[in-house]
């Protein structure tokens, strides 16, 4: 009850992007339970207006849209969660790890940064998938990676900070290996900054599986997924049809609603603006 | 009397953690014409919050509740911001405690001189520029000409000061409110910036306040002297009624001599040489040398008090003898075996026998640990302590350093008092159960009687456990309480050691006599006579 009433505290754009997020959080979760078909089913006929029998229509081959767009929730959503984590992991790791042993360890890891992040995100990633295949696990893997980059440059960039204070130092002088100083002496003071960012990370990373997938390079068919659903049903515009614009409109009300929250977010931990 | 600021029951509030606490507690404040007040307080005491007042101005998260601020007949309190903005800076201005903070790097020293005045329409630029160089004249600058055209990095900190206070004077104020103008400076530096604020104020015939927490400086400059505690006025009176005659026991406390340690008996004490440092040079770029051929012996359970300037190279010297920094030649002796240069290289017996007490205690300690693992983690890092073994030991420790183990072993750091989180420091040190603990600067950056509470428990652990310390510090004062015997620094040089007795007492070293007599004595005269001594000695340190 006491956490209902805090949440109620909050601004007015935090309770609106905490609601989005939880909206599509229940939709991803509770999709087999209250979608009224199968994911792939064929159940009527190609792009029908939206109707009693059929909430949002049908797609280009007569699937139900609002059951597609449930399960999409479930794919987009957390395939960019688990690629974002799987970024932030090895971002930070070694973020932190040029940080703490500088040297040539940070040289060689930031100059590696550097050149894949000179290099065009999209145009690099089209670039692997179409050598590694477009599996699932591939994507992420490949997705992960490149992004990554951004996750070193500001672990690196925050943990320069607190390497230098002096109880990192007094536990460098006890002995401490590195990666006891990273864990417990790093990380912890440095979970502000990162958490805003994954916030903001996670947006991009969704919406470049919604480009990829839209480029045919993402998420395979039939599974179900925002961008692809966009793709597949792009030709229907051109009739009047809506039928497009409803995944693109779940993916643009998601992007709104994370960063309604990490602007909150980032307000707290620049102490820009004082909530509590 | 001819009141130039009268400060009738103000009452301040600041926002914390959601309500509003009252930061002071409905003080008064006159000022005559001319006159010089000293604000002396503890941290926290309110002094510089009411300083800031006299210009009717709240830091932000502070806000003036309820009281009047008239100067020179106008009432300041509730007033708009333009009746203000006419006022700040031009008939009321500020002297910060950080020059180097305070100033912008990117514009020379003139054209931020020439700002307020300039913008307030009292002069043309090149008025305001040759009214600078005779304010840096009179603030005995060198090259009072050229001085105004460097930048902020190009001076040296007491000459920033004092261009600070040149800023300042800009507009011929009426009152100039000083916070802390020295205490960011060493000894030597702090006794131009100090009589170059009496020397200009006392011409120019500008009232001011002067807020410290160091009641030997401010008798140097005030007529009179207010003492706060907790946003409450303790006492107020004359400087030297006050300095000869305190009526309330804090101000007799505040005041109270710092009594020399006894020589002690150590005839009980093993005689063994703990630490040995034998012909060190060490640099930080490869060619400039930042320590060149020292040669030091610590024996065990004495205190070595390591004095010198900032930039004496001592804080150096602790880095080489802790690993972090290899020398470039020399070495380092523990109980007579050579210690591997390079932190990496040492064992864990040997890192655990040197431990480092910091300065700053908001930095030496994780603000995300608690008090349980700060300690607990050399005990299980060292002598592999677990669960109630590691516990029991803790709530030792914790008593050792006489803060209640129950109350304080759950808190976070951040909880915790300046004065606490250097006990805290202390304990983590004691873990290791060493035998060199090297305090660095431990009380600098605390309050006077908190302070001296860390020196007596340093000590009281000193007589029980038989540690040694190396205590590095700028503070002849502390030196004078703590040492049993003394190194100078100076230039990355040793310029004098020995036991206390022998350096602190004639014949000096030239350097130490400079040092020494630098301490700004409780005497309300000491300034002007030491200057008077200097003159005639021509000794003329003016750097």
């Amino acid at each position: 009850m006491a956490f209902l009433k805090s949440l109620w505290k909050l601004p007015l754009g935090a309770r609106v992007g905490l609601f989005i997020i939880l909206l599509n959080i229940a939709a991803a979760l509770l999709a087999p339970v209250i979608s009224p078909y199968g994911e792939t089913d064929i159940v009527a006929d190609v792009w029908l207006q939206p109707s009693i029998h059929h909430w949002l229509g049908t797609d280009q081959l007569g699937r139900d849209i609002f059951t597609r767009m449930l399960y999409g929730a479930r794919n987009t959503i957390s395939i960019a969660l688990l690629t974002t984590f799987l970024s932030f992991f090895i971002g930070s790791v070694f973020g932190f790890l040029g940080a703490t042993l500088g040297g040539w360890v940070d040289q060689l890891l930031s100059r590696i940064v550097d050149i894949i992040m000179a290099i065009p995100m999209l145009i690099f990633a089209l670039m692997v998938l179409a050598i590694a295949g477009t599996s699932i696990p591939v994507t992420i893997v490949v997705i992960a990676l490149l992004d990554c980059t951004r996750v070193y440059r500001l672990a690196r960039a925050v943990a320069m900070d607190i390497v230098v204070m002096e109880y990192v130092e007094a536990a460098r002088l006890r002995g401490e290996g590195i990666w006891w100083l990273i864990r417990r002496e790093i990380l912890p003071n440095s979970m502000a900054p990162l958490v805003a960012e994954f916030g903001m990370r996670f947006c991009f990373v969704f919406l470049f599986i919604a480009d990829l997938s839209f480029l045919g390079l993402g998420i395979q068919p039939p599974t179900a997924d925002w961008g692809g659903m966009v793709r597949e049903n792009a030709g229907a515009i051109t009739f009047g049809i809506l039928t497009p614009l409803w995944p693109a409109a779940a993916i643009a009300f998601l992007t709104v609603g994370v960063n309604l929250v990490v602007d909150w977010f980032l307000d707290i931990t620049s102490g820009l603006r004082d909530y509590t | 009397m001819d009141y130039i600021l009268e400060m009738e029951d103000i009452q301040i509030e600041g926002f914390s953690e959601e309500k509003w606490i009252p930061i002071i507690k409905g003080i008064s404040l006159h000022l005559e014409k001319g006159e010089v007040l000293g604000l002396i307080g503890e941290s926290g005491a309110g002094k510089s919050t009411l300083g800031l007042a006299a210009m009717s101005y709240a830091r932000p998260g502070c806000r003036i509740v309820s009281g009047s601020i008239v100067f020179d007949g106008i009432e300041l309190f509730g007033a708009s911001e333009e009746t203000l903005r006419e006022i700040r800076g031009v008939r009321i201005s500020y002297v910060a405690q950080s020059a180097a903070a305070s100033f912008n790097p990117a514009h020379r020293l003139i054209k931020q001189y020439a700002e307020t005045p300039v913008t307030h329409g009292l002069m043309s630029f090149q008025e305001a520029k040759n009214q600078a160089v005779d304010i840096y004249r009179r603030l005995l600058l060198p090259d009072p000409e050229g001085i105004g055209y460097r930048y902020p990095h190009q001076v040296s900190g007491g000459q920033l000061q004092r261009a600070m206070v040149a800023m300042a004077m800009a507009c011929r104020p009426d009152i100039i409110v000083f916070d802390e103008p020295t205490t960011a400076l060493d000894v030597t530096t702090q006794i131009e910036v100090l009589a170059a604020i009496k020397r200009i104020t006392r011409e120019f015939n500008t009232a001011a306040i002067y807020i410290t927490h160091d009641l030997a400086v401010v008798a140097q400059l005030a007529d009179r002297i207010m003492v706060l505690r907790y946003g409450n006025l303790v006492e107020e009176g004359k400087t030297r009624e006050m300095l000869t005659n305190p009526k309330e026991e804090y101000t007799r406390e505040l005041l109270s001599v710092r009594v020399l340690r006894e020589e002690r008996n150590l005839s009980g004490v093993k005689d063994d040489v703990v630490l040995q440092v034998e012909n060190v040079s060490a640099s930080y770029t490869g060619k400039e040398k930042v320590l060149e051929d020292i040669d030091l012996e610590i024996r065990r359970a004495r205190t070595v008090a390591l004095v010198g300037e900032s930039g004496s190279g001592k804080s150096t010297l602790a880095r080489v003898i802790t690993g972090l920094l290899p020398p470039l030649q020399g070495k380092i002796l523990y109980e007579g075996k050579e210690l591997p240069p390079a932190l990496k290289s040492r064992d864990r017996e040997s890192l655990r026998r040197i431990q480092m007490i910091y300065q700053m205690p908001d930095t030496a300690l994780n603000p995300k640990q608690k008090v349980r693992s700060v300690i607990g983690r050399p005990l299980e890092f060292y002598f592999g302590m677990k669960g109630s073994e590691r516990e029991k030991r803790i709530m030792e420790l914790l008593e050792m350093i006489e803060l209640p183990p129950r109350k304080y072993i759950d808190r976070f750091t951040t909880e915790l008092s300046g004065g606490e989180k250097q006990r805290i420091c202390i304990a983590r040190a004691l873990a290791a159960k060493p035998d060199l603990i090297i305090c660095d600067e431990v009380t600098s950056a605390l309050d006077q009687l908190v302070a001296k509470g860390i020196l007596k428990l340093l000590q009281g652990l000193q007589n029980e456990l038989q540690v040694t310390y190396l205590f590095i510090t700028h503070d002849l004062a502390t030196v004078k309480v703590i040492a049993d015997e003394i190194v100078v620094m100076l230039h990355g040089r040793i310029v004098e050691k020995g036991v206390k007795k022998k350096v602190l007492e004639p014949p000096y070293h030239e350097y130490t006599e400079l040092l020494l007599s630098s301490v700004p004595e409780m005497d309300p005269d000491w300034l002007e006579n030491l200057l008077k001594r200097r003159d005639e000695k021509d000794m003329g340190y003016h750097g």
